[in-house]
């Protein structure tokens, strides 16, 4: 009985072994990758050395960083997060990811909680301040969701005169009152709140981000997108302000998987579900 | 305080809907806190109990569920309110009435129930009795724990930020994300301004105590 349990045991653990083997090579170059590989005293190098890595990402945000009841996030932004770490020759099992909501973003890089944040962080002038950007990696923009039925909304043009719900104190907000003040604003304090009173018609239209009404509109099917986008969101890949050999690091692997088929294949598995598939963004560096 | 100058006018609309939240929603609590009372005291039994149940309904609900019902659960029943703030005054008098209603209770409660029997042993109606007996020296007892309500709604106001309506707090979270950096400043700013009117409402708390104090 022992000598079978210690045979079973080991199948298993041969197994464990092989699968991890083809695990690390699927990595795409990423599963043999030492600390030496990179410039003493980078960050590549201590994170390689560490072998570990804490990633900030949005833990409620559909398509882009949502955790499920298994705890574990997923998610375009999630998936962004992990190439970027099998680059440095660390496994999806050894990433710490910590939730970083929108207003504590510049902080958590600051005080060193995260090393770097993935999470819908758009890049602008004000931020750069505080942060440093590689990427971006998408570039987002502001858009309607209406009814179905509406056939007097086809575009932000047609927005005069007609109820806009958003949210109280967001980007889409000021926006919206700064551009086009012959719509009225109507603020609630989330973009869910704005549901029911679309449905009811207190409203004519939502506007935020075209990933969040594309996460709407694919759950309801009474909800549809309508008009190009009117803003880009560049969103970014945030680190240490100043940490420059990173932050051309990161780049440079962002190129290489706009090139061979990795960042498509990371989109049409969580955004790209919904969302047409776009062609990669050109890197800034800045 | 340049940050406060230069953002008057659009601090001022925002002030400005907070205050007359406060004004209508205090003024018709006020008016259906008064009524709620008089049917708590009422000589029939099915009325103090009609007026029981919502008072411990409205007193034990949170104010942001009250909005949450008001404004996205009615319309699924085919009641559709207006977005925005005749809503939010609705909700606030619901909300606010059951605790003008307990206060008054309370007032009512001190006055000795001799009061009640004598005014009814002379003649005098239910009605009668409470308008000129009862209420008169209860409401010299209630006026500090009613300027309290009010001051409570005041500050309550502040929840219809997230339903539709660019009061105060609302303000203070646009002109947060127009000025970056500054939100702290901006937000303490606008704790400022609730004091603007929930002090001068204390301090006419103390001075109208004083006047209608009178010796048991």
């Amino acid at each position: 009985m022992r000598t079978r349990l210690a045979r079973v045991a080991a199948l298993g653990a041969a197994a464990m072994l092989a699968l991890g083997a083809c695990a690390s090579n699927n990595g795409g170059g990423g599963g043999d990758v030492e600390a030496g590989d990179f410039p003493e005293g980078s960050t590549m190098a201590k994170l390689a050395e560490a072998g570990t890595i804490t990633i900030g990402t949005k833990f409620d945000q559909p398509l882009f960083g949502l955790v499920g009841p298994d705890g574990v996030p997923e998610g375009f932004d999630v998936e962004i997060g992990k190439i970027i770490a099998s680059e440095l020759g660390i496994a999806e099992g050894d990433i710490k990811w910590e939730e970083t909501v929108s207003s504590v973003r510049e902080d958590a890089i600051a005080n060193g909680t995260v090393d770097i944040i993935v999470a819908t962080y758009t890049i602008n002038d004000t931020r750069k301040e505080k942060v440093s950007f590689a990427g971006p990696y998408y570039v987002a923009g502001q858009s309607l969701l209406t009814l179905k039925e509406n056939t007097d909304i086809q575009g932000v043009d047609d927005i005069a005169g007609k109820k806009i719900c958003t949210v109280s104190g967001s980007t889409p907000e000021q926006n919206l009152l700064e551009n086009y003040p012959d719509a009225e604003v109507v603020p609630f304090g989330a973009y869910s709140d704005c549901l029911e009173p679309l449905r009811n018609k207190q409203v004519d239209a939502i506007s935020t981000d075209n990933v969040i009404l594309a996460g709407f509109a694919a759950d309801n099917d009474d909800l549809e997108v309508r008009g190009e986008q009117f803003t880009d969101e560049p969103y970014g890949i945030g680190l240490a302000k100043d940490d420059t050999d990173f932050r051309n690091w990161i780049n440079d692997v962002l190129e290489e998987i706009y090139e061979d088929g990795r960042w498509v294949e990371a989109w049409e598995k969580t955004a790209g579900t919904v969302l047409p598939t776009p062609e990669p963004p050109a890197v800034d560096r800045y | 305080m340049d940050l406060f100058f230069d953002n008057a006018p659009t601090l001022w609309s925002g002030f400005r809907v907070t205050l007359q939240l406060t004004a209508v929603s205090g003024l018709l609590a006020l008016a259906l806190g008064l009524a709620l009372a008089a049917l708590r005291v009422a000589p029939l039994r099915p009325l103090r109990a009609v007026s029981m149940l919502y008072v411990e309904l409205m007193r034990n609900t949170p104010l942001t569920l009250v909005f949450f019902g008001m404004v996205l659960v009615a319309p699924q029943f085919g009641i559709i309110p207006p977005l925005g703030f005749w809503t939010a005054v609705l909700c606030l008098t619901l909300y606010t009435s059951a605790f003008v209603s307990e206060a008054l209770r309370s007032g009512i409660n001190s006055v000795g129930v001799g009061q009640a029997e004598a005014a009814r042993a002379i003649g005098l109606t239910f009605g009668q009795s409470l308008r000129l007996v009862i209420l008169p020296q209860a409401v010299r007892t209630v006026i500090p724990p009613l300027i309290n309500v009010i001051i409570a709604l005041a500050k309550n106001t502040s929840v219809a930020a997230g339903f539709a309506v660019v009061e105060l707090v609302a303000t203070g979270r646009r002109l947060g994300q127009a000025i970056p950096g500054e939100a702290v400043t901006i937000l303490g700013g606008i704790a400022l301004l609730y004091l603007v009117f929930t002090i001068p409402a204390g301090l006419l708390a103390t001075r109208l105590e004083k006047k209608v104090a009178f010796a048991r």
